[in-house]
């Protein structure tokens, strides 16, 4: 009976729009089990089977019948499903902690229907799995070090929040060695006043002398250094792709849905209104999001009514195909999302007798970082260019003659011992860089009002996402921040032109 | 009276499903589980109830660990540092040591608490053994108070991980001996912050199941502490087994280093 059932939803659902119409409206289980695999539902073992099943009965069908392409059954697993009530465009670390959240927040068992839509299933471009994976409290905001202060705390606790029933504990294998910034005699007294800022926050940083910073590290050349802050506690790196795994497995495992495929574009409920002042705004709603499947033109069309942009490099451009930016300069509807896609380097080099176990993340005051990478004497390290030598980002090839012209020259003078490496390789990822001011944006657009941002981190927005994940949850779930106040990242700063600037940025 | 007996059941039939692999993420166990588990899954994957249950139980086994790392603030406020300490180990059942004092207050076998330590409550405390406990992280708040202590003895601590060994800074200035023996979340990444407690003289690191590549930590920790005795990580012995004998004194040159 039940079997039967599912058979006929499955087949009918692309002939009998009036069957598919009910079943989606009454919202009946069974009908969304056969469609979406994802979904880690009730006797989901069963129905998974049945679905292959068919495809096996589909092939089999094919092949007896050679002559015609006509079949009785349309295969549409790969496709997204037909309405949700939050799309989340992107599937990188930030898509997929909203995405928990959400269902974490939920008051009732499937009470919003999220699905996360995710271009790249190898996440082979990702930001979130080639970054280099730091954490740190170190910033000059305030909002930044609480975010990153929970997040520690997250990871912390990572698997009471992310843990999963009978399978292995998450382990994320966070290096406990903290950030060590160093600022010459002009910037010290800027140093100064960042780690003021972060102590009253009740982050555990230290400042330290030239002498003091000799002889902690011996390694390390101190001629220029005015003073160093290095962080203690809830500071160093970790691996992304256990994190972003970890995310990714629980929320499935909560019930979230998930589809690979291109963003193509939306559709909207638009609404002309009039100013008091007399000028013309348009409000927009997203109707629906439509979603190419991978290597084919075929789309779905998703119903939806709130749609999150954590696209990461390319949210810009989700946000230019939802008609922001498009209407005439100096008005609201004028302002493009100011996030780029950056192409930054990350270099692997082996030293033999470089700094050991000690080593934290060391941050030069030229702007060059490197850490140490597991125990063998390997290293890895970046920076960023200068802004008129931005790297082509068509594509991730690395440019190793700027490891030896600005990366390995300022490496070299901090330690000596590196003035013997050899470079190992290296890859290179994208940063969403808000070329505003360098902050993420949180929260929602004025005038398309059900696309909330969560974007352009440039460069933190790994370290930040359990805390981004649980703000954007609340920003739709309850309307407003609950725990931490984000106000300071809303999209409104840019319009007004007050700048959230981050005086320490990597 | 039922409801206690479904409470233990209830118990039982998590701590099957979670305790399989609790600290073995490392290794990648492809062996299958045992029936009893298997058929658990098998009805937890497919009941509303029994899936709440367990992630209820999952959920105040977490909290017990949270309730016995409370941090002791009222006792800190009314009797003084040392005595919020003093008590906080004791619950633990382990011990402690108060300077230029001889003898140990433990709690007794039954868990009773001698109270005598209130006469001691404005004398700091020197040294402290919470072999065995559930400390963790949050637990430590009560601990990283201690501005004296000498000796911290934290073996066989199922719940310490690398976060709580990068909280041990605060005792840099006069930490002198400190056990991890048999703690089974502690790995390399942890150890490498020990780097803070300069005055180090003895660091018992001595089965610890989760540290790879245990003859090299050996000695890039020697090489990172110079002052300190390391037990328990023995590379000479691992060295001698695969090496030919004349290269045997390799340790020796590097520990002169």
């Amino acid at each position: 009976m039940w079997s039967r059932w599912n058979l006929c939803s499955y087949c009918c659902r692309h002939y009998l729009s009036p069957l598919r119409l009910s079943c989606g409206v009454t919202c009946d289980p069974s009908y969304r089990l056969l469609s979406y695999g994802s979904r880690n539902y009730k006797q989901n073992d069963f129905f998974r089977d049945l679905d292959q099943e068919f495809e096996k009965f589909h092939k089999k069908l094919k092949e007896s019948l050679p002559g015609s392409s006509w079949s009785p059954f349309e295969n549409t697993v790969h496709l997204a499903p037909e309405r949700a009530d939050i799309v989340i465009v992107g599937g990188g670390v930030i898509g997929w902690s909203i995405a928990y959240w959400l269902k974490q927040k939920e008051r009732i068992r499937d009470g919003v229907k999220v699905l996360v839509v995710e271009r790249d299933p190898t996440y082979s471009q990702a930001s979130t799995v080639l970054s280099v994976g730091g954490i740190r409290q170190q910033f000059s905001i305030p909002e930044n070090i609480r975010m990153s202060l929970f997040s520690a705390y997250f990871l912390r606790t990572i698997n009471e929040h992310l843990g999963v029933v009978n399978e292995d504990p998450i382990d994320i294998q966070f290096n406990p060695s903290g950030y060590l910034f160093l600022a010459d005699e002009n910037r010290a007294a800027l140093l100064e006043e960042n780690v003021a800022i972060q102590r009253s926050c009740s982050a555990e940083v230290a400042l330290l002398g030239p002498e003091q910073l000799k002889k902690k590290f011996p390694w390390l050349n101190t001629e220029d250094v005015a003073l160093a802050s290095y962080g203690l506690e809830n500071e160093g790196w970790f691996d992304p792709w256990s994190l972003l795994n970890a995310f990714r497995r629980k929320a499935l495992s909560m019930g979230v849905y998930q589809t690979h495929g291109n963003v193509a574009g939306f559709d909207f409920f638009i609404r002309e209104m009039v100013t008091s002042s007399g000028d013309p705004v348009t409000f927009r709603r997203i109707k629906v999001v439509n979603v190419q499947a991978p290597n084919s033109l075929e789309y779905q069309p998703v119903e939806c009514s709130i749609v999150v942009n954590a696209a990461g490099p390319w949210s810009g451009k989700v946000a230019e195909m939802a008609t922001i930016g498009s209407g005439p300069p100096d008005t609201l509807a004028g302002i493009k999302i100011p996030v780029e896609p950056k192409k930054r380097y990350v270099y692997v080099f082996h030293c033999y007798d470089g700094p050991g176990l000690n080593c934290p993340l060391l941050i030069d005051n030229t702007g060059a970082y490197f850490r140490r990478e597991g125990l063998g004497g390997n290293y890895i390290c970046g920076l960023s260019p200068d802004e008129d030598e931005e790297p082509d980002i068509n594509n991730l090839n690395v440019d190793y003659e700027f490891f030896q012209q600005k990366v390995w020259p300022k490496l070299a003078h901090r330690v000596n011992a590196f003035e013997s490496l050899k470079v190992k390789g290296g890859w290179a990822g994208y940063y969403d860089y808000n070329t505003f001011d360098q902050n993420a944006i949180l929260g929602n657009h004025p005038l398309v009002q059900n696309m909330f941002f969560a974007t352009g981190f440039s460069g933190h927005g790994l370290q930040q996402s359990p805390a981004v994940g649980r703000a954007i949850a609340e920003l739709i779930l309850d309307g407003s921040y609950q725990t931490l106040d984000l106000g300071t990242f809303s999209f409104e700063r840019i319009y007004n032109g007050e700048k959230a600037l981050e005086r320490n940025i990597v | 009276m039922a409801a206690a007996g479904l409470w233990t059941r209830g118990r039982d039939i998590a701590s099957l499903l979670t305790a399989g692999s609790r600290y073995s993420s490392t290794s990648f166990s492809s062996s299958p589980a045992p029936l009893k588990q298997r058929i658990i899954h098998h009805l937890y994957t497919r009941f509303y109830d029994l899936e709440s249950i367990i992630n209820w139980t999952v959920h105040l086994q977490q909290w017990n660990i949270r309730r016995k790392n409370a941090y002791f603030g009222y006792t800190e406020k009314h009797y003084g540092r040392s005595a919020a300490v003093t008590y906080f180990v004791l619950s633990q059942k382990g011990g402690v040591r108060f300077q230029g004092q001889e003898t140990w207050f433990r709690s007794n076998k039954r868990g009773k608490i001698n109270w005598d330590f209130l006469n001691f409550k404005d004398v700091p405390v020197e040294e402290v053994d919470v072999s065995g406990s559930p400390l963790n992280y949050i637990g430590l708040d009560n601990l990283v108070t201690l501005k004296e202590l000498k000796m911290l003895n934290l073996s066989g601590c199922p719940y310490l991980d690398d976060w709580c060994l990068s909280r041990l800074h605060v005792f840099k200035d006069s930490l002198e001996e400190l056990s991890l023996a048999g703690c089974p979340q502690v790995t390399e990444r942890g150890l490498a912050t020990l780097h803070h407690l300069e005055n180090l003289k003895r660091l018992d690191v001595s089965h610890l199941p989760s540290v790879s590549n245990k003859e090299l930590i050996a000695i890039m920790m020697e090489e990172m502490l110079p002052h300190c005795t390391i037990i328990g990580l023995d590379y000479s012995s691992e060295l001698a087994k695969e090496s030919q004998p004349e290269t045997r004194t390799e340790p020796q040159e590097l520990r002169a280093e």
